[in-house]
């Protein structure tokens, strides 16, 4: 019961930070409550919807499955510091234009795994889209204008088309 | 001053109707700058969990909370008992309109005795949620467990428990539709097909949660309530009743909503919980359900066995449906929309899109120890069309006719509007014919035939399955809620606005949840005033800051709404030009607006919005000394005579089935959806998606699995499956558009059919699968296993 806490420094869409955290504390109510980066969601905090989805070291993980503390020393990027490097500016663009979100609470999650693949750059099918994308549960689209999304973003970049929409 | 006449605004080049408009709001949320309302917070906020039921059914003999109170952070700790003091009379949710159903009273949380898994029994505020959780479990209740009913087709019988005792037994309610001569139908058919159909219980599984933050003013007495919802008045008005406060004193605002699908028009015991925490420790305290919880605690549906036949001569033709629906409630009916509209909902709709005069519909609804059930998109259409489709479809390939004929034979025509079903409702301004011919032409019909032809031959099996179907959408005032006692208004306003500068604020009673709604409202204002959609602001989802409305539910934010919306920018228009004559030495009925700009007979540019804006707002003196400018006008919108505004369509579904595995493979889904005039396609056919999307959950994976003692065996987004992107087909949309005649807008309902169709149009693709190996299913979810069973395999 008691509230143990541990203090961390990491770096967080580039910025350094330092907190001392409750060592309960999952890295999504970090980001959140602590450093009020309320772009990354929580929809079932079981590791199953994917709303979670942020890059710890480089890497794509759930965020509610990964406690605070252990991103400590790491290198933290949300869909705050993607929007603001520019680097899915075209993705994000995209699921404008194709509708590719509603209510947009699995949004940030789906761009962060959708970001894998435009990072990778090759042209994929319809169906490995949809395989890729198949950890982030979307209750509003239907997936469909998802993928219209992300294969137009692939085609513009495998056809040397601007990043940037 | 009389109106001149003019073509439509909705038509002209300078219309936004009709044309692809990106949404403001999605841009936020791409960015991550999406605000829900668990990103709100306030100065010296608190904290809610909550302690629900182990029990289905269990009497609670005694608490014990100090524990509980002793724990770090703790503020409060709150059991039904306590909070049935701070709340006026109980909830009761009956509605007049269906005669003789009765429900027990409800409290927010259980007092004595808690009805089913989930309930909750006490609220525990802390500083942090965790510290909220910790606590709750400190809690020690001296429970009496007491025998549940969980099985609906004993729930009527002897020997079962009553539920609640004043009640005399777990009758919920019964309807009985019947029109024609059904007996003399069946008795002289040429076939006769008889079925039973299973349908298993569903939730909403929004990705956003349930979510609300409550602040009371202790000083002036205003409760202000930020939460994730579809009906902002219809909430404000239940909390202000249940709490003891006045309806004005509480204001409402719905910030970004992470999905709803019907489950976020409901009230809520633990909301309830949250804001009376609020209000008695006088500091705000947030509720955001977790996963587990929603699923015991979200408003649940569709669970429902159906016995049903169908006669029709050796031509095809229709002569009668006969129909029996036993419905599985939870243990009480839902405050205030009740837990029997599904069941209405199928005695009305089943075989909607055909002639057929001998019906007979029969529905019970009977108490179950399992949450409480009630409206979920597309309520009751996802069963009624299943039933009606499979039936014909199945009689269709007994008879030898191909399954487009025999709908070809039996839909309404498209001119013998206006028309009434055997049901006995009105429909008017439908194209089943229409649509017909053009999901043909876009499936490739007769070439899908051959290839399954081709492929069946190697062992291959792969099914098309068709479904028509009718939509009840943008329901009037006359039929259920309002008339019925409900505090829920059916009709709908915009106040519209000419600022200063130009702009044009619109705040409209419709609300927002992601399907655009936004976005609609500013291309009806724009395009009816003749404005740049730019000029626009439209605000929704506070009711400190919208006209009364009943928000977004049953499709209707655009036909209702949107309506308002328009009517209230011609009235502004008609101001503007009103003044720009007078301004102009002009008559008004030479002048337009157009891009902004009030333009003469010749179509040249006279004065803008900006400059009518700046002088009747700071330069009065322009103005003749008669004139008192407005430029804020309020119309409100509601049908006068329809129950509903049916919109109509067809769907296509083609599957493969592995008769080794029970898998069903997706292959392609075809719609074609009439939902009148189209606002924007684009957001229509996401509309559609999604919908049909929903509606496939339901047809093959979702399914929450009470056992023998009314737990609930699968709540947890694990085991409960929802549509993921991998396993789900690409979505070929396509519309007729036969504007509605109740309103000058002509928009018709689009959210939710695609869930209503998309299950029949599955199922009865599997069938057709399955139809070489004489194997047929007609259990929803359909599931590997029930494919294995069908196939006679386990």
């Amino acid at each position: 019961m008691s509230e143990e806490t541990m203090p961390i420094s990491l770096t967080v869409n580039g910025e350094r930070v330092a907190r001392s955290v409750p060592v309960r504390q999952h890295l999504v109510d970090f980001l959140r409550t602590e450093l009020g980066l309320t772009g990354t969601h929580l929809g079932c905090e079981h590791g199953s919807c994917g709303a979670c989805s942020v890059r710890v070291d480089g890497v794509l993980v759930r965020g509610c499955l990964m406690l605070a503390v252990q991103t400590d020393g790491g290198e933290v990027v949300t869909i705050e510091g993607l929007d603001a490097t520019g680097e899915i500016a075209d993705l994000q663009a995209a699921f404008v234009e194709h509708n590719a979100l509603q209510c947009g609470f699995c949004t940030p999650g789906m761009l962060m795994a959708a970001a894998e693949l435009v990072r990778a750059g090759e042209r994929r099918t319809r169906a490995e889209i949809r395989t890729h994308l198949a950890g982030n549960f979307c209750r509003c689209t239907g997936y469909h204008a998802i993928v219209d999304a992300v294969a137009a973003t692939l085609e513009r970049r495998a056809t040397g088309g601007s990043k940037r929409v | 001053m009389s109106e001149p006449v003019r073509p439509s605004p909705l038509a002209g080049s300078n219309s936004y109707v009709g044309r692809r408009v990106s949404r403001l709001a999605a841009k936020a949320a791409v960015a991550g700058r999406g605000r829900y309302t668990d990103d709100v917070t306030l100065p010296r906020l608190l904290q809610a969990a909550f302690l629900r039921s182990p029990y289905a059914h269990a009497r609670i003999l005694g608490f014990e909370t100090a524990a509980a109170k002793r724990a770090p952070g703790v503020a409060l700790v709150m059991t039904g008992r306590e909070l049935a003091q701070l709340c006026s009379k109980p909830w009761v949710g009956t509605l007049s309109c269906f005669a003789g159903m009765k429900s027990a009273p409800q409290y927010p949380m259980a007092v004595d005795r808690a009805c089913w898994a989930g309930e909750p029994v006490a609220i525990v505020v802390a500083e942090t949620r965790a510290q909220a959780e910790d606590a709750a479990e400190l809690i020690r209740v001296d429970w009496q467990e007491l025998p549940a009913v969980a099985d609906k087709r004993t729930a009527l019988e002897r020997h079962t428990p009553v539920l609640h005792a004043e009640l005399g037994d777990n009758l919920a309610f019964r309807k009985c539709i019947e029109a024609g001569d059904v007996e003399a139908a069946f008795a002289g058919a040429d076939l006769v097909i008889e079925e039973n159909f299973e349908f298993g219980r569903h939730t909403g599984v929004s990705l956003e949660p349930r979510a609300l933050l409550a602040a009371y003013d202790k000083a002036t007495g205003k409760l202000t309530i930020t939460t994730s919802s579809q009906c902002p008045h219809m909430i404000q008005r239940v909390f202000a009743q249940t709490l003891g406060i006045p309806d004005h004193n509480v204001q409402i605002i719905a910030p970004d909503v992470g999905g709803s699908f019907g489950l976020k028009i409901h009230s809520y015991g633990d909301e309830v919980a949250t804001v009376a925490a609020a209000i008695k420790l006088g500091r705000p305290v947030k509720f955001i359900a977790d996963r587990l919880e929603s699923f015991v605690s979200d408003i649940h549906a569709r669970e429902n066995s159906v016995t049903a036949r169908i006669a029709v001569n050796r031509s095809g033709e229709i002569l009668g449906f006969d129909i029996d629906v036993l419905s599985g409630a939870g243990a009480y009916s839902q405050y205030p929309r009740t837990s029997v509209f599904e069941a209405n909902q199928i005695l009305t709709i089943t075989g909607g899109p055909y002639r057929h005069k001998h019906y007979r519909a029969r529905a019970t609804v009977v108490y179950l120890n399992k949450a409480p059930s009630s409206q979920y998109r597309a309520v009751g259409h996802p069963i009624g069309n299943a039933i009606g489709e499979h039936l014909l479809e199945q009689a269709a390939y007994r008879l030898g006719i191909d399954p487009i004929e025999i709908r070809r034979r039996n839909v309404f025509p498209d001119d013998a509007y206006p028309a009434v079903s055997a049901s006995g409702i009105k429909l008017k301004d439908l194209s089943h014919q229409r649509c017909l011919e053009l999901i043909v032409e876009r499936m490739g019909y007769q070439e899908l035939r051959g290839e399954q032809a081709r492929l069946r031959r190697q062992g291959i099996q792969r099914g098309i399955g068709i479904a028509a179907f009718i939509k009840g959408t943008s329901p009037g005032p006359l039929g259920y809620y309002g008339s019925g006692g409900a505090p829920i208004s059916l009709q709908d306003a915009c106040v519209i606005k000419l600022e200063p500068n130009g702009g044009i604020i619109c705040a409209v009673g419709v609300t927002e949840q992601g399907q655009g709604t936004n976005t609609m409202v500013a291309q009806v204002a724009a395009s009816a005033l003749g404005a740049p959609i730019e000029s626009v602001r439209v605000i929704s989802g506070d009711t400190d800051a919208v006209p009364y409305g009943g928000g977004t539910f049953g499709s209707r934010a655009t036909a209702i709404g949107g309506e308002a919306v328009y009517q209230a920018a011609r009235a502004l228009k008609s101001e503007i030009l009103a003044i720009a004559g007078e301004l102009l030495q002009t008559e008004p009925s030479l002048l337009d607006i157009s891009a902004g700009v009030v333009i003469d007979a010749a179509g040249s540019r006279r004065l803008p919005l900006a400059e009518i804006g700046r002088i009747c707002h700071f330069q009065l003196g322009e103005l003749p000394s008669s004139r008192q400018p407005v430029l804020s006008h309020t119309r409100r919108f509601r049908l006068v005579e329809d129950l509903y505004i049916f919109a109509n369509g067809v769907h296509g579904a083609y599957v493969e089935v592995d008769t080794d595995t029970g898998f069903v493979r997706l292959l392609q889904h075809w719609v074609v959806e009439d939902c009148g005039r189209l606002i924007n396609p684009q957001l229509a056919d996401e509309q559609v998606r999604g919908g049909c999307v929903q509606g496939i959950g339901g047809a093959l994976y979702e399914h929450l699995v009470y056992d023998g003692q009314g737990q609930l065996t699968n709540g947890t987004l694990a085991d409960y499956l929802v549509p993921m992107a991998a396993e789900m087909p690409d979505i070929d949309v396509a519309h007729v558009e036969t504007p509605s005649s109740a309103s000058e807008l002509g928009a018709k309902g689009v959210g939710e059919s695609g869930t209503g169709a998309a299950p029949a149009a599955i199922m009865n693709a599997i069938n057709d699968a399955l139809r070489p190996l004489n194997a047929r299913v007609t259990s929803q979810p359909i599931t590997p296993e029930t494919v294995l069973r069908a196939l006679g395999k386990i």
